[in-house]
């Protein structure tokens, strides 16, 4: 593998850390504060399932960096700027709309993304993808019927999860973004070409979104830049909490 | 305080542990319906994996028989032995059966 | 002159039969038991609180997990504990009601703060396992919906303190600064976790009419005693100091003797006037109502799905 190849996969597999620690960090925050006991439980495996997702990349990713770090440097050891993950996934939690109109377009893109992951010429990537289709199932399965719940329930439910949409949409149009980095990647069938999955993307969201008598927004703007580190200020104020005590303490163990 | 859990159905969850086994009943929950209270049993109550299979069931719609406190009902002596394999008085080298 | 009713349900008693949600029970057994299973259930849902405070900067993403895993584990403890609770005849929601009015209480140590990320480990350690000695004895309990809550809820209890016990272990073996860490939340939290176990049996309310009906199996304080013979060795091999300086090994009696409690201060606490006492509650009232337009939502969804059905039907 050349250089640039390497350099390609190592930054591909930690942009994919970075997206699933940011994401289940947002779910983590919903622990005691879900509308009642069993959503606090079952929101819970979802958050456990992104951070166990973040392990799988960045331990892959401290292999091929091979420089002595582990998958705790990666999550703590690098700031804001290093990140590189979606700012989808880092915006706060906002209101239980908010968060599961968030969900939903995460699982739906990667219900639509593992599957070629999985055809991954690369054997790591290709069997972490195979682990997290099975819980992407379940989490679209959930995401999917709140917002359709939502949407159909009351007055209220209905404007909650219709305002989420139109404050989300113009985060989503990213998560279709090619760079030179994913291109390389995607064109020796290691990495996804994610540009592709757009139009199947759109009309997952649209059926979902129209059966829950919500309105699809019109493409009227759209925010990009996480992938090269230019975030929403958000970021800065959780990874502060996140790696508080870690970088309290140098190089001890825990 | 005028909100409650209860604007959810109770129902109660079985879950079978392992192929081959009954399903047992292990608890109830809350959910607005069949496929919501499948999916909480299953991350309410089989984080660890301990089923194969789950069941779930409205509460309201159990009939339950009314365990008789009458006397008689625990009389402790039963009245059949004969059910019951330690009945039969077999000769020790085939007492194994 | 005893009722025939009540005198089988003191021969089920006596013969440790178990007593079953449809049976005959006397009121006081009822209310008795409501008022004991539910302040154990919000004592789990309360006790989310002081551990999720650090799941969010909680130092490793291994610890992360397992934090998350275990407070998740706490709603599903009170998730188990609420469903026995529902089947003597009160709703989730009036338990609700009695928390967050102040009517129930819950056990008094979440109303301390979790100030470092030692007492996390401190909590698993300690907290959880002074709950262990406490339920242990209480799978024997009389009421049987009761009895099997807890035998399920010990068997996923372990998980709980011996991640807390490992992650005390890793501070106290690092560096100075874990080290300080892991004995400060060590010093902050055993004598809370020794109340736990309630008052002395002599001024305990409820102790002796629950002995009687075996809805307790041992006494506050000869569980005490157990986790304070327990603990003694566990401190030694973290290699911290033990916080109780009186800590004294008595030949005769087979047990550790050791200093009294701070009495008032667990009346005080009890009393609700501890760190916490507050927070807790309202953080609990905050996500509630809070929840309220979720769960207003999917009642009025299951409403409009089942009149379309009914449509279709006819």
């Amino acid at each position: 593998m050349s250089d640039q190849m390497k350099n390609a996969l190592l930054e591909y597999t930690t942009r994919l850390g970075d997206d699933a620690v940011v994401l289940g960090h947002r779910i983590s925050e919903w622990v005691s504060y879900g509308p009642f006991l069993e959503e606090d439980i079952a929101y819970g495996n979802v958050a456990l399932d992104y951070i166990g997702r973040a392990r799988m990349f960045y331990t892959y990713a401290a292999e091929l960096a091979d420089d002595g770090r582990d998958e705790d440097d990666f999550a703590y050891m690098r700031n804001d700027r290093e990140y590189h993950n979606l700012l989808l996934l880092e915006l706060p939690k906002g209101d239980f709309a908010y968060s599961q109109v968030r969900q939903l377009f995460a699982d739906v893109y990667y219900t639509l993304m593992l599957p070629q992951l999985l055809q991954s010429k690369d054997e790591r990537l290709a069997a972490i993808a195979a682990k997290a289709i099975k819980e992407t199932k379940y989490h679209l399965r959930r995401s999917r019927d709140w917002v359709l719940r939502l949407g159909e329930g009351t007055d209220e439910s209905h404007r909650r999860a219709q305002k989420a949409l139109d404050q989300l949409w113009g985060y989503t149009h990213e998560l279709f973004d090619m760079d030179e980095t994913e291109q390389l990647l995607a064109d020796a069938d290691i990495g996804v070409d994610v540009s592709k999955l757009r139009d199947d993307w759109l009309a997952m969201v649209t059926e979902i979104v129209t059966n829950a008598t919500l309105s699809v927004p019109e493409d009227s703007w759209a925010v990009r830049g996480g992938r090269i580190g230019y975030h929403t200020e958000n970021l800065g104020h959780m990874l502060t909490e996140m790696q508080i005590v870690h970088r309290s303490h140098p190089g001890c163990k825990w | 305080m005028t909100t409650s859990t209860e604007k959810l159905e109770l129902f109660e969850v079985f879950v079978r542990s392992k192929r081959g086994l009954d399903h047992k009943h292990i608890g109830s929950l809350h959910a607005e319906d069949h496929e919501q209270a499948l999916e909480y049993a299953r991350d309410c109550y089989t984080r660890r994996s301990e089923g194969v299979s789950i069941w779930v069931v409205k509460s309201n719609d159990i009939c339950a028989s009314q365990e008789d406190d009458a006397d008689c009902f625990y009389d402790p002596s039963d009245d059949k032995p004969y059910r019951h394999a330690t009945y039969y008085v077999l000769p020790d080298p085939v007492n194994n059966m | 002159m005893t009722i025939p009713q009540e005198e089988n349900f003191m021969r089920k008693i006596s013969a440790e039969e178990k007593i079953e949600p449809k049976d005959w029970m006397p009121a006081a057994y009822r209310k008795n038991l409501i008022r004991q299973i539910s302040q154990h259930a919000h004592s789990e849902i309360i006790g989310m609180q002081p551990e999720g405070n650090w799941i969010t900067r909680a130092p490793s993403l291994r610890r992360k997990a397992v934090l998350l895993s275990k407070v998740q584990d706490e709603a599903g403890h009170g998730l188990y504990l609420y469903s026995a609770c529902e089947t003597l005849g009160i709703s989730r929601s009036e338990m609700i009601e009695q928390l967050q009015t102040g009517a129930a209480k819950y056990s008094s140590i979440f109303n301390y703060p979790t100030l470092t990320w030692a007492d996390v480990g401190a909590i698993g350690w300690l907290v959880d396992g002074a709950a262990i000695v406490n339920q242990v004895s209480l799978q024997r309990t009389s009421y049987g919906p009761y009895a099997r809550g807890m035998i399920r809820i010990c068997k996923e209890e372990s998980f709980h303190q011996r991640q807390g016990y490992e992650a005390m272990l890793a501070l106290a073996k690092g560096s100075e600064g874990q080290k300080a860490m892991a004995q400060d939340a060590l010093d902050r939290f055993y004598w809370p976790a020794l109340m736990m176990f309630g008052p002395h049996d002599s001024d305990s309310a409820h102790s002796q009419k629950s002995m009687e009906w075996k809805i307790k199996r041992e006494t506050n304080d000869d569980l005490r005693q157990k986790f304070i013979d327990q603990t003694v060795q566990q401190i030694e091999v973290l290699g911290l100091e033990h916080p109780d300086k009186d800590i004294k090994w008595n030949e005769e009696r087979g047990h550790y003797d050791s200093s009294d409690l701070n009495w008032d201060e667990f009346w005080s606490v009890i009393n609700g006037n501890g760190h916490c006492n507050r927070q807790r509650i309202e953080h609990h009232v905050a996500a509630h109502e809070e929840g309220e337009w979720v769960r207003d939502a999917i009642t009025a969804y299951n409403e409009k799905k089942r009149a379309k059905k009914a449509q279709h039907a006819a």
